[in-house]
């Protein structure tokens, strides 16, 4: 059963260095991190300390807020420091790694035949939970709840970002099992949105609600697509789960080890070949990029140029990425750079450039601000890039003003800060959008909950 | 470029914090900028960023209005010795007596402007905004030629502390600044705004005539003037308005860059047509306006530019697409009213673009607000299931 689903509004911004379909694996990383701020608003409650052995798949802290969420180490090894920032806050939990690991055992299980009280446990107790998130908010979901749909993209069209048609080629068992355990999660449908001009596995995938999507980004964003189907109401809650996680839950009860390996796509501009990496979940930065990037000063992005969070080689890969970008750093003066219809080396939706009679030029962005923050001075240029039933801009000054009531008339509960990417590119008055609503969806989690 | 950036590094440290002049940091930054876009790189949310920002949008406003005021400047000088017989002059000898009749108008507007945006930036401490940019211009074009300077230079001080920055400043007035300067000026200093004795320089003097199209009109008189002349902008009137071919010269570039809004233009066509049509088809024996053919409504006065360059403000406009239809029709309805029935003002549309900008608000809740209606009844339709 398939639906298509066509969007019209959106910017595709192409980008130089997409990731070439081929893949390699990185050398295995002797330290892995596990970062709490990885996951939006969890407090974490250690449950390791120093010099502690951890198996792959052990628990390593639990969320403040619901003992129940575990997170669980990807490897196995030996704790060997605990970061701390202001305040004692942790930063991140260090694990030595073993040569190979050793994975605890979960049991191997078939989900058609499990009741839904013990997919749940079996999901928390594996740090599987983690890979669940929920809207509104764009937080790891609360098992106490039942969703009224769970949704899954794996149609990518965020710049540089990684197909999911090949990240997950070879793992067409695991991504089925998967399905059919979180179909047992929700008393509605379980809904998979694919590239509707590609034809892949995806389309034999069984228990789901395929839909076909063909657009601009932000089509590929899960919230556009339920925003399509099944739009969120006041109290509404939906899942939602990356498709390479997917295939981990799978694999989770397909073999009862937990799965930390995954696929990246490592591209952008100023990496020397873009590609695909297999790595394992918690990795360095550096292990993964190290002798395959550009002289030239850089940025380090783990996740996409819109969305993604700015590392350095200590760092370890975000959680839920799966694309290293890698961009020139744009710290460099532009004399009289205002000057209209000048420049053309830069992408503009406006058309105060010619870069538009290039529709298929890749670009070499770099990180420059092209500007100053201003008020908000343009209208109309924000509803161009949000293919979802919002008011953007009222939306964002609502948030702003911590207008509680506003924010929940106009919509807050339907975006997440990822559907707000291409306005932070696009405005003129450079307006920190994404930065707006994950405040204002913060400030909806602290009042009504 | 590299000598300049040198000295602008060097003095640099001066005007940042702890520096010897830290308070005027925002004036050093507003002439650095306007030199050299920054160096500043994204610092959270998406790491790149569209090329478009504020100096670029507005300074593509400013280029949009070059060949109305190119236009203007020729026209000052053709209306003047057009009405002197036997007088001869080359193109080019127009175009160089009226610049040199408007240059002083647009150099007191901006420094006045200007002045006064960088003082409220220093004293703020906020970074100088770029509206002025097409604010100052804007100003002189909208003017009698002959307008005094110092009331230009009151008018100016009221629309920009009055209109402006009491409201917070570029991108939080109500009105358009331009147009409160207008009506600023129109209501204090009549007798130099209005009338057929202002539109074209020295008029009075030597029996010369400076009445509009539209002052003729509204005294009951025939207009000798051909519709070509009309469209082309061979008649009297303010600075930037009389030509039509160079406003929709602008116009295109404003449409074709994605700046202003062609659901305020083509609605406010729209508006101002059927509200003529109207009028033509109930006619009038004591009052000509009636009668005048409603398609040469858009071709004088300052419709025209009004709609391509003022209602079109983002600012002061309705902001929501729906809400664009609405504020664009009905100015164009309210300008052609006011035109025709009002017997104070001969052309309505500074008056229907000001009322307008006060409704843009009210227009804008009522569109939003079928938006969140909308998200209501889908909520209650499923408590109910």
């Amino acid at each position: 059963m398939s639906t298509d689903i066509s969007i019209k509004k959106g910017l595709n911004i192409k980008l130089k260095g997409r990731a070439e379909q081929k893949l390699s694996t990185v050398n295995r990383s002797k330290t892995f991190a596990i970062n709490p701020s990885h996951f939006h608003g969890i407090i974490p409650k250690l449950l390791v300390k120093i010099g502690d052995k951890v198996q792959a798949g052990d628990p390593v802290f639990y969320a403040k807020q619901n003992e129940q969420i575990k997170f669980t180490s990807p490897v196995s090894g030996e704790i060997s420091e605990i970061v701390r920032g202001a305040k004692r806050k942790i930063l991140s939990v260090k694990i030595k790694a073993d040569k190979s690991d050793v994975f605890k055992d979960f049991g191997v299980k078939t989900p058609s035949k499990m009741a839904t009280p013990q997919i749940k446990e079996l999901l928390l107790e594996s740090g599987c939970w983690a890979l669940i998130k929920q809207r509104p908010y764009d937080i790891i979901a609360n098992p106490d709840d039942i969703p009224k749909s769970i949704f899954i993209s794996a149609y990518a069209t965020a710049p540089l970002a990684a197909s999911h048609a090949f990240t997950l080629s070879g793992k067409e068992k695991e991504f089925q099992a998967g399905i059919d355990a979180l179909s047992k999660l929700t008393d509605g449908k379980v809904h998979l949105s694919v590239d509707g001009n590609l034809a892949s596995f995806f389309d034999d995938v069984s228990g789901v609600t395929i839909h076909k999507v063909t657009g601009k980004h932000p089509a590929g964003n899960v919230g556009v697509q339920i925003s399509k189907v099944d739009p969120i109401n006041a109290g509404d809650r939906i899942w939602v789960v990356n498709p390479q996680d997917v295939a981990a839950i799978g694999a989770l009860f397909l073999t009862g080890k937990v799965e930390s390996d995954r696929i990246v796509a490592l591209a952008g501009s100023q990496v020397q070949t873009p590609q695909y990496y297999k790595i394992t979940q918690g990795s360095q930065i550096s292990d993964i990029v190290n002798g395959k990037l550009n002289a030239t000063k850089s940025r380090i992005i783990s996740g996409n140029p819109l969305t993604g969070t700015a590392v350095n080689g200590k760092d370890s890969i975000g959680f839920y990425d799966d694309v290293i970008s890698v961009l020139p750093e744009g710290d460099h003066y532009t004399f009289f750079g205002w000057v209209p219809f000048i420049g053309n080396n830069k992408l503009s939706m406006s058309r105060t450039f010619f870069s538009w009679l290039t529709p298929n030029k890749e670009y070499d962005l770099d990180t420059n601000f092209n500007g100053e923050g201003r008020a908000f001075v343009m209208t109309g240029e924000m509803e161009k890039v949000l293919p979802i039933d919002v008011y953007p801009m009222q939306l964002l000054k609502a948030a702003m003003i911590d207008d509680i009531e506003k924010m929940e008339n106009l919509g807050i509960y339907e975006v997440a800060p990822e559907d707000f990417a291409l306005i932070d590119f696009i405005s003129t008055s450079k307006i920190e959008a994404q930065d707006i609503i994950r405040k204002g969806l913060d400030l909806m989690i602290k009042e009504v909950g | 470029m590299n000598f300049l950036r040198k000295q602008l590094d060097k003095i640099k440290p001066h005007f940042e914090k702890g520096g010897k002049y830290e308070k005027l940091g925002p004036a050093y930054g507003g002439i650095e900028t306007f030199l050299f876009v920054p160096n500043h790189t994204t610092k959270k949310g998406a790491h790149i960023r569209d090329g478009v920002d504020l100096k670029r949008v507005m300074i593509t406003v400013v280029i949009a209005l070059l060949p109305a005021l190119f236009f203007g400047m020729w026209n000052i000088g053709d209306q003047h010795f057009s009405q002197i017989p036997g007088s001869d002059m080359s193109f080019m000898t127009l175009f160089v007596y009226g610049a040199l009749k408007m240059l002083p108008m647009i150099i007191v507007s901006y420094g006045v402007g200007l002045g006064i945006e960088f003082a409220y930036a220093i004293f703020r401490g906020h970074d100088v905004n770029e509206g002025y940019l097409v604010t100052g211009l804007l100003i002189p074009m909208i003017m009698p030629i002959d307008f005094p300077l110092w009331m230009l230079t009151i008018s100016v001080i009221f629309a920009v502390i009055i209109g402006k920055e009491a409201f917070g400043g570029t991108g939080m007035n109500i009105l358009n600044p331009a147009l409160v300067a207008r009506a600023f000026a129109l209501f204090s200093y009549t007798g130099f705004m209005s009338g057929d004795q202002v539109w074209v320089t020295d008029a009075g003097v030597d029996g010369l005539s400076g009445e509009t199209i539209l002052g003729t009109l509204a005294l009951g008189k025939e207009t000798s003037t051909s519709v070509f002349d009309m469209f082309m902008g061979y008649m009297p009137g303010s600075v930037g308005e009389t030509s039509v071919l160079m406003i929709l010269i602008g116009a295109a570039i404003l449409l074709f860059t994605g700046i202003a809004s062609w659901r305020i233009m083509i609605s406010s066509v729209i508006g101002a047509s059927l509200v003529g049509l109207m009028f033509n088809a109930i006619g009038s024996d004591t009052n000509d306006l009636f009668n005048f053919p409603w398609w040469q409504h858009l071709l004088i006065g300052g419709f025209a530019f009004g709609m391509v360059f003022m209602a079109t403000d983002p600012v002061s406009a309705a902001q929501t697409n729906k809400g664009k239809w609405i504020y664009g029709f009905l100015i164009g309805v309210f300008a052609i009213l006011i035109r025709v029935v009002n017997p104070t003002l001969p052309e309505g549309v500074m008056m229907a673009i000001l009322l307008m900008n006060v409704f843009a608000p009210t227009i804008d809740h009522y569109v939003i607000q079928s938006n969140v209606k909308r998200r209501q009844k889908r909520l209650i339709k499923l408590q109910k299931a």
